[in-house]
């Protein structure tokens, strides 16, 4: 069985230098395109960047019920949304543990679609009761998602297709490009300025087509999933599995999180007061009122420093490896006491910093909060200097305006 | 005294918080016009001391002669929408150190990484280097086999010598001539590192430090292009050839810096060096210091053998205890100052100081990238440096001319694209070349350079006609900038990049003269903190900082003495 091949395949293929490919949702992704991630990544952050999203899954919710369905799934309101709007959206169990996250569209009064990392059509589907007027539909395969992202991209894509440049930060709505009628919102997973664009999985290569002769001369290029995880990491954007694990799966629950003790509270203003019966609800009520979370999730920064005069203690010359760590290190207070651990690691060549996401006591998630990092320096633990910061650590100003 | 207003620079990059952009009005009064410091000259050095001075809660004055500051690291737009990076065009040497403590990613540093460096052979031929280390084995494999696993030992060896140099540029030199018992305590500490250095590595630097950069590459390599790429880097600047004393120092000089740590490797920064001393000036300025542009100074302003201020060639006079001057060592102690006010051994040594500036800088705005007929249709061989230099006697060759007193016909250029690595410095499609050209010495036999800088201009251009065909094509304006023109315009004495040649008896505690490497100067409250002074040239930052240290060391000391 040969693994799937996305719709822009054709083209991603002739670009991929490195020959390298990961498996993403049992796709074949690019690694990177070109020897040098790093360079993909400069291109995101200082002109744009290509990056092919149709792995992942993709659910269309339709029919007189289903705001009302989706409502009661999503932890996040989705009423709010009116035709055009999108939003960050999460799920997740009875007892407020985190199940996925992933980006709903409304498209109509009565039309949704909304992104996953995971298969959910069963979990989704098992939820329908009788008197739910919702269908749901697996749409993945026939729909091809590309982004560019990047300080250029609006101007790029408004030349395509001007209704792109009116679109708000989390807006989308129709356009026309390579000849095609497509869907584009102004959503990514890089923190910066930028769009996907949905098309349709036949017309993909003719919008790859358009978009790449669009963008010629203007420093774009394609970038893999090592660049798309550094950009995520200064984003503060959390990655199942490396962040958190659904809670549908995971063994116990020190692997479980809730959205609060994620940083994600953001997206639950109403619990505390909704009549809106949703799955979690109380749990999340219960744990908002007494304050029971375990931890929060929060950016940490490395003491640059100390990063050199451990380096330079042990004879090393320092070094500033800017490829995403995704795997956990584990952070202590002066005494050498545990107080949690990093999730995700980095040294961000924009903000010139060791960067982490980070999970810490609830009384040291304020920015500013000193600890100290386990790392292996010269093969042997050393505990580096580091502050708490928040998230997200980049956060232009060209994302929302 | 409309010509010292405070004007708000433009920011080529993006707007920064921080960043005052309402004109001042005109101080008038004494009172307003006295300040805890002033910087004379607002070139990187000049705004890096200020920013310090400034943090340390002086109030802190930065005199600018131009409209725009930067010194000789600035970015013009010349033609609409192509930014010129005018003279100094890359960073590498910048400490890191500085960009942490002023803050700087906050006002927009942004190094931009430079993946390849391309180096054309007269054959057609070419050498092209990337970020993949294995793949850069095979290119060079392809040239020599000996010669993969030679670049690694070479790597290995410089990197040594590397990690042993680099404290000298975050720390003072220390003064050889002094009974104070804290310059002996440093020198002891020096000789104390010296020694704990393995012999290799001991003896590497010394052949580096005293001999020439062709003879050290060719203990390691065969290949003629490798060398030649690495011969040719290791004159920048600099009258010497490859195969002269002294370039070996060169090398090992302009490898001192980092990119994101990694040794020796340079970067592009966003909007050019410009944009990167624009960066620099938001920092200055957020950190409390005024910046006065179009405020030439004519003299600093000496009571009783200590300085008291600064007059402006309009005889507008500002007032400070502490003057610092940014500027080379012949402006600082023969310009600024009566130089009979100075120690005759100082005086004598400046004299003797070497300028002899032999870097010109042709800069190209072009209508689309050149071809490079064995890469057709191909353009990530231009993300980087493009080293014109085919080969070590090439390099030698040009330099032949220098000697006697004349410009390379086939120059060694060192060259760069940088709209390919920053889209935003040249209009979609178009794109800005700046092409460091060498050997143009400052003095010509026979003639001078307001009659050759158009000649200057065709034979870089004909050279580069040579291995892009249809270069000429592409051309929509071309700048030439003399060594006379870096003069005039950057204010660097005959046009010396570095602010006088990095040669070994000008550096570290000789740089700018025998016991005056301390950024002091002999007039109480009168400090240097240019390229001049320890540890040298090159966008490094370091001279600024050190002398903001010894400044501030200084003033702590006489307020414990009072």
């Amino acid at each position: 069985m040969p693994i799937r091949r996305t719709p822009f395949h054709e083209r991603t293929a002739a670009l991929n230098e490195t020959g390298l490919w990961s498996h993403w949702s049992g796709h074949l992704a690019v690694e990177r395109y070109q020897l040098s991630e790093k360079a993909e990544y400069v291109s995101v952050r200082n002109a744009a960047g290509l990056f092919d999203v149709s792995p992942l899954f993709k659910y269309w919710f339709s029919g007189r019920g289903a705001e009302r369905f989706l409502a009661g799934v999503m932890a996040r309101d989705p009423r709010g949304l009116r035709p055009g709007e999108a939003h960050y959206a999460l799920w997740c169990d009875d007892r407020g543990f985190l199940i996925e996250d992933g980006v709903l569209l409304r498209h109509s009064e009565q039309e949704f679609v909304l992104t996953a990392a995971e298969p959910n059509l069963a979990y989704f589907e098992d939820l329908v009761g009788p008197r739910d007027r919702v269908v749901i539909e697996d749409v993945s395969p026939e729909w091809a998602v590309l982004a560019l992202q990047g300080p250029r991209s609006r101007g790029l894509l408004t030349g395509l297709d001007e209704r792109i440049g009116r679109l708000a930060y989390f807006g989308h709505g129709p356009a026309t490009i390579g000849g095609h009628e497509v869907n584009v919102s102004r959503t990514g997973f890089t923190g910066d300025l930028g769009y996907e664009i949905w098309c349709r999985a036949e017309g993909a290569l003719d919008v790859w087509d358009a978009v790449w002769a669009a963008t010629r001369g203007n420093g774009v290029v394609p970038f893999g999933l090592q660049a798309l995880y550094m950009t995520r990491i200064e984003a503060g954007l959390l990655l199942l599995d490396v962040d958190f694990a659904n809670s549908r799966f995971a063994w116990t629950d020190a692997d479980r999180a809730t959205p609060i003790e994620l940083g994600l509270g953001w997206a639950l203003r109403d619990v505390p007061t909704t009549d809106r019966a949703f799955i979690g609800r109380d749990a999340l009520r219960g744990k908002m009122r007494d304050g029971s979370s375990r931890f929060r999730t929060t950016g940490i920064v490395v003491d640059r420093t100390d990063w050199r005069r451990h380096h330079d203690a042990a004879g090393l010359v320092p070094e500033f490896d800017h490829r995403a760590v995704h795997g956990e290190q584990y952070l202590y207070d002066d005494a050498g006491e545990q107080l949690g651990y990093v999730t995700s690691f980095m040294y961000s060549p924009v903000l010139q910093q060791h960067i982490g996401i980070a999970r810490v006591p609830v009384s040291l998630a304020a920015p500013g909060n000193r600890l100290f990092l386990e790392y292996p320096v010269s093969h042997r633990y050393v505990h580096l200097a580091a502050t708490t910061a928040r998230l997200p650590h980049f956060n232009p100003q060209r994302k929302t305006a | 005294m409309a010509k010292n207003k405070t004007v708000a620079t433009a920011n080529p990059t993006k707007p920064t918080a921080g960043q005052p952009v309402a004109s001042k009005p005109a101080k008038s009064t004494k009172e307003d016009r006295t300040y805890d410091a002033i910087v004379v000259g607002g070139g990187h050095n000049g705004l890096v001391n200020a920013a310090y001075l400034a943090k340390a809660g002086l109030r802190t004055l930065v005199l600018e002669r131009r409209h725009i500051v930067g010194g000789a690291a600035i970015t013009e737009e010349l033609r609409p929408g192509f930014s010129f990076t005018t003279f100094s065009y890359a960073l590498s040497l910048f400490r890191p150190d500085i960009v942490a403590e002023l803050d700087l990613v906050r006002h927009g540093f942004m190094p931009l990484l430079m993946p390849s460096t391309f180096c054309p052979m007269e054959n057609g031929d070419y050498l092209l280097l990337g970020p993949d280390h294995g793949a850069n084995l095979q290119e060079i494999a392809r040239h020599s086999r000996r010669d993969a696993d030679a670049y690694n030992r070479f790597e290995h060896d410089l990197g040594k010598v590397l990690q042993a140099f680099k404290p000298l540029m975050d720390n003072p030199a220390p003064n050889l001539f002094s009974d104070d018992p804290d310059e002996t305590l440093a020198l002891a500490e020096l000789a104390g590192r010296v020694k704990a250095l393995p012999k290799d590595v001991l003896h590497n630097a010394l052949r580096l430090l005293t001999g020439s950069a062709a003879d050290f590459l060719d203990d390691y390599f065969e290949s003629e292009i490798l060398k030649a790429f690495m011969a040719s880097s290791a004159t920048v600047g600099t009258k010497v050839g490859p195969r002269s004393a002294g370039s070996g120092l060169v090398l090992l000089f302009l490898s001192l810096g980092e990119h994101d740590g990694a040794m020796g490797t340079w970067s592009f920064h966003k909007g050019g060096n410009g944009g990167f001393t624009q960066v620099l000036a938001r920092a200055a300025r957020t950190l409390g210091a005024d910046i006065r542009l179009e405020a030439p100074v004519s003299s600093v302003i000496t009571s009783g053998g200590r300085a008291t201020g600064v007059a402006l060639e309009d005889g507008t006079e500002f007032y400070a205890p502490v003057v610092v001057s940014s500027l080379d060592p012949r402006r600082t102690f023969t310009e600024l100052v009566d130089p009979r006010e100075l120690p005759t051994d100082l005086v004598d040594a400046i004299r003797r100081y070497r300028f002899q500036g032999v870097s010109s800088k042709v800069n190209f705005a072009l209508s689309g990238l050149p071809q490079y007929p064995a890469l057709p249709g191909r353009d990530d061989h231009y993300r980087g440096f493009v080293n014109i230099a085919p080969s070590v006697d090439y390099v030698e060759r040009a330099f032949d001319e220098a000697k006697y007193g004349w410009y390379s016909t086939r120059p060694y250029l060192d060259t760069c694209i940088q709209s390919v690595v920053d889209p935003d410095m040249a209009p979609p499609g178009q794109h800005v070349m700046s092409c460091f050209t060498q050997y143009t010495p400052y003095e010509l036999r026979g003639s001078d350079w307001d009659a050759e800088r158009d000649h200057l201009g065709a034979n870089v251009q004909a050279t580069l006609e040579s291995f892009f065909p249809g270069f000429g094509d592409l051309v929509l304006q071309r700048e030439v900038v003399t060594p006379l023109d870096i003069e005039r315009v950057a204010g660097l004495s005959e046009g010396n990049i570095y602010h006088g040649e990095l040669f070994l008896p000008q550096l570290f505690s000789f740089r700018p003269a025998p016991g005056y490497a301390d950024h002091r100067t002999p007039i109480e409250g009168y400090y240097q903190c240019g390229s001049g002074t320890h540890p040298g040239g090159c966008v490094t930052g370091a001279p600024g900082k050190l002398a903001a240290q010894r400044i501030l060391g200084d003033r702590a000391r006489a307020r414990r003495d009072v």
